[in-house]
């Protein structure tokens, strides 16, 4: 099994968000973690990326067979597990370019290969490009600063595409896209389904579903996994919103 | 100290000139941190009381290797090396002040006062003021050298020259810099502040800029002494008509450091662009004060300093953009973004608007901040480790200085020097 978790609790910061999570995700598949808002759907990517301010108090989470609790994020990043952000960050001065060759060579250094040299990366990064259809002047700006809503989503599946991670955690990726984005992201995104990768898509919607069809649907409420199933209940989702699985009245689904 | 001692042969106006400077020393005295200026540097007037050092004598001699060792001279520049403040031909190029310039030229001030002390009469001091200022005193009575820079009307200086003021004991040093360019000239100039040997010392910098109508000068300072050394600049650049000025000012050494330059916006349309640098670790203070005099109408000053403090270093920004009155259309922008790197580092930063007139646009800010940790786990999330991730950062947070220095070569040696110095702190 690649991602086993068992009984899985964690805080964002001192606030108790996962109350017990079992899931296991093997090679091969594609998991969609849907919910409502506040549901802890981006704490469990933050807590499997190892984000700092993340911390898992009960349970825990295994990569591969190994307890990712005490792994630094660079070092989960080196034995291939990907978060693509919400809201990829801005970082003035360092520019895209220089960021994703120190990426990928940390990456490559850890897995035994050599170091990509100027030239050659950017003849990798170039077909890489190409997929995600990102313009190519968006190398040499700063990382995300000025890209649109939809640029920062293609770098972080560029980024993705470059790393060729085992374990993908998609958060909330379709969100702020239009439909031809959404298109192009999702292509990038089916670029990279292999028998040897799995996907986790945290979405709250069903639309990104439509272009990434997963194997697996799990709804999460109140930091528990309330629901299983196949690729039809999600569809069952967008028709009856969350309310009937999370016990709200209220339909919360799409709006 | 000892009072004036002169430069051999010097004119006799000169001379006078430095009684007046030794006069003006004597009543002033050093500054003392009661004064609103020099309330925070009162650590450096501290230790300038209790070291007092003695001009330094001539006669060190530092071989070439060694001097590009610390230099790194750029390629397809002009180069004029003074140790200790004193000229060292065999160490400048070309050799004979002149030469590959043209009719444009850098010349020292000892040999120009001795052989053609017209050129330097009503302009030496003009600029700045000694009955006022201790340091300007201090520095006109002791200077034994210097660099006067002349680009006559029209001509255009290719090749950026560097001068290097570089210092071997533990001793006073008093820069002096001249700079004049006539109507429509324009040159780049880099100011290089060095020092061999790890004693504590004194530079003591004066430099005069004078910009005519429509001129304009690129001007880097490096300030990477020792972190030893204790460092005073004065710099004062008046600008005519629609001259314009690019300014910027990086310090990575010194114990305690002190610079002030001033900008008069003489002319309309001039326009002065102030950037600026400075780093500091270990038990390093580094001030930067600067004022901007938009003293008539359609003046333009774009002005960013960025300080990075890491462990118990202290760093000062003050800066005042004063807005004469009648100086309409006036356009003045100032911002002092810190990063602080470790809980013990302090900066105090306070940018100023004077404003006397009512149709300009102004506007100031500061910031101080640490490491973006979102930026942070970004890097380290896409395998980067931490160290690299916060040197990436800290790079970052400097770039839009280093990036935009305008001599292109300089840029990569900056950036260098620059992680050199924050090596031990960014991890």
């Amino acid at each position: 099994m690649m991602l086993e978790i068992r009984n899985l609790h964690a805080n964002a910061g001192d606030t108790p968000i996962l109350k017990g999570i079992d899931l296991d995700v093997a090679a091969g598949e594609v998991h969609a973690i849907m919910g409502p808002n506040g549901s802890g759907k981006s704490t469990l990517g933050n807590v499997l990326a190892g984000r700092p301010g993340y911390t898992i108090t009960d349970g825990e989470a295994r990569f591969e067979g190994k307890p990712l609790e005490g792994l630094e994020p660079e070092e989960r990043a080196r034995e291939g597990i990907f978060l693509a952000f919400q809201y990829p960050v801005e970082i003035p001065g360092v520019s895209n370019n220089y960021f994703l060759k120190a990426s990928l060579n940390a990456i490559r250094r850890h897995r035994g290969l050599d170091e990509l040299d100027a030239i050659d990366f950017l003849a990798f990064v170039r077909e890489k490009m190409k997929i995600v259809e990102m313009p190519e002047d968006l190398m040499n700006r700063p990382v995300n600063v000025g890209f649109s809503g939809g640029e920062k989503k293609r770098n972080e599946i560029l980024q993705m595409l470059l790393l060729e991670p085992k374990l993908c955690i998609l958060d909330e990726t379709d969100s702020g896209l239009d439909i031809d984005a959404l298109r192009t992201v999702a292509g990038g995104v089916n670029a990279l389904r292999s028998p040897e990768r799995a996907m986790l898509m945290i979405t709250h919607y069903q639309r990104l579903l439509d272009y990434i069809v997963p194997d697996h649907v799990h709804v999460l409420s109140d930091g528990r996994i309330v629901r299983s199933g196949g690729k039809e209940l999600a569809l069952e989702l967008e028709e009856r919103g969350y309310g009937w699985l999370t016990g709200e009245p209220e339909r919360v689904g799409a709006s | 100290m000892k009072s004036a001692a002169a430069i051999a042969n010097e004119p006799g106006w000169l001379s006078r000139l430095r009684e007046r400077a030794a006069h003006s020393f004597a009543e002033l005295g050093y500054p003392t941190p009661e004064r609103e200026e020099w309330r925070y540097s009162g650590r450096l007037l501290r230790e300038l009381a209790r070291q007092r050092f003695e001009t330094a004598e001539a006669g060190s001699t530092v071989s070439r290797e060694t001097l590009e060792e610390l230099a790194f001279p750029l390629f397809a520049c002009s180069l004029f090396v003074f140790v200790d403040g004193y000229f060292a031909p065999d160490l400048s190029t070309p050799h004979g002040l002149g030469g590959a310039l043209g009719d444009a030229w850098v010349r020292s001030l000892a040999e120009l006062a001795r052989n053609q002390p017209e050129a330097l009469q009503g302009r030496l001091g003009a600029l700045v003021d000694l009955k006022r200022d201790a340091f300007v005193a201090l520095n006109t009575g002791h200077f034994r050298d210097g660099a006067c820079i002349h680009v006559p009307r029209g001509r255009q200086v290719a090749q950026p020259i560097h001068i290097v003021f570089l210092t071997t004991r533990p001793a006073a040093t008093h820069p002096r810099v001249l700079v004049n360019l006539e109507e429509g000239a324009r040159a780049s100039v880099v100011l290089d502040h060095l020092s061999l040997g790890a004693e504590s010392r004194f530079s003591n910098a004066v430099v005069e800029v004078d910009l005519a109508a429509d001129a304009a000068l690129d001007w880097i300072v490096l300030q990477r002494e020792s972190p030893a050394a204790l460092h005073v600049s004065r710099t004062r650049a008046q600008l005519g008509r629609n001259a314009r000025l690019s300014s910027h000012v990086v310090t990575v050494g010194g114990h305690r450091v002190r610079n002030d330059l001033d900008l008069v916006l003489a002319g309309e349309g001039a326009e002065g662009r102030l950037e600026g640098l400075f780093v500091g670790v270990g038990e390093q203070q580094i001030d930067n004060y600067t004022h901007v005099d938009h003293a008539v109408p359609h003046g333009t000053s774009r002005e960013l300093y960025k300080g990075v403090l890491a462990e118990r270093a202290r760093g000062v920004f003050r800066g005042l953009v004063h807005v004469r009155p009648g100086a309409q259309k006036t356009s003045a922008w100032q911002s002092n973004p810190n990063l602080l790197l470790g809980g013990r580092a302090e900066v105090d930063t306070q940018p100023q608007l004077e404003i006397h007139a009512d149709d300009v646009r102004c506007s100031h800010g500061s910031t101080i901040g640490q490491l973006d940790v979102r930026a942070l786990f970004l890097l380290r999330s896409r395998g980067i480790d931490l160290h690299e991730a916060r040197r990436m950062l800290t790079q970052g947070f400097a770039a839009e200085i280093t990036d935009g220095l305008p001599v292109a070569a300089l840029g990569e040696r900056v950036r260098e020097l620059f992680l050199e110095r924050l090596a031990g702190v960014v991890s």
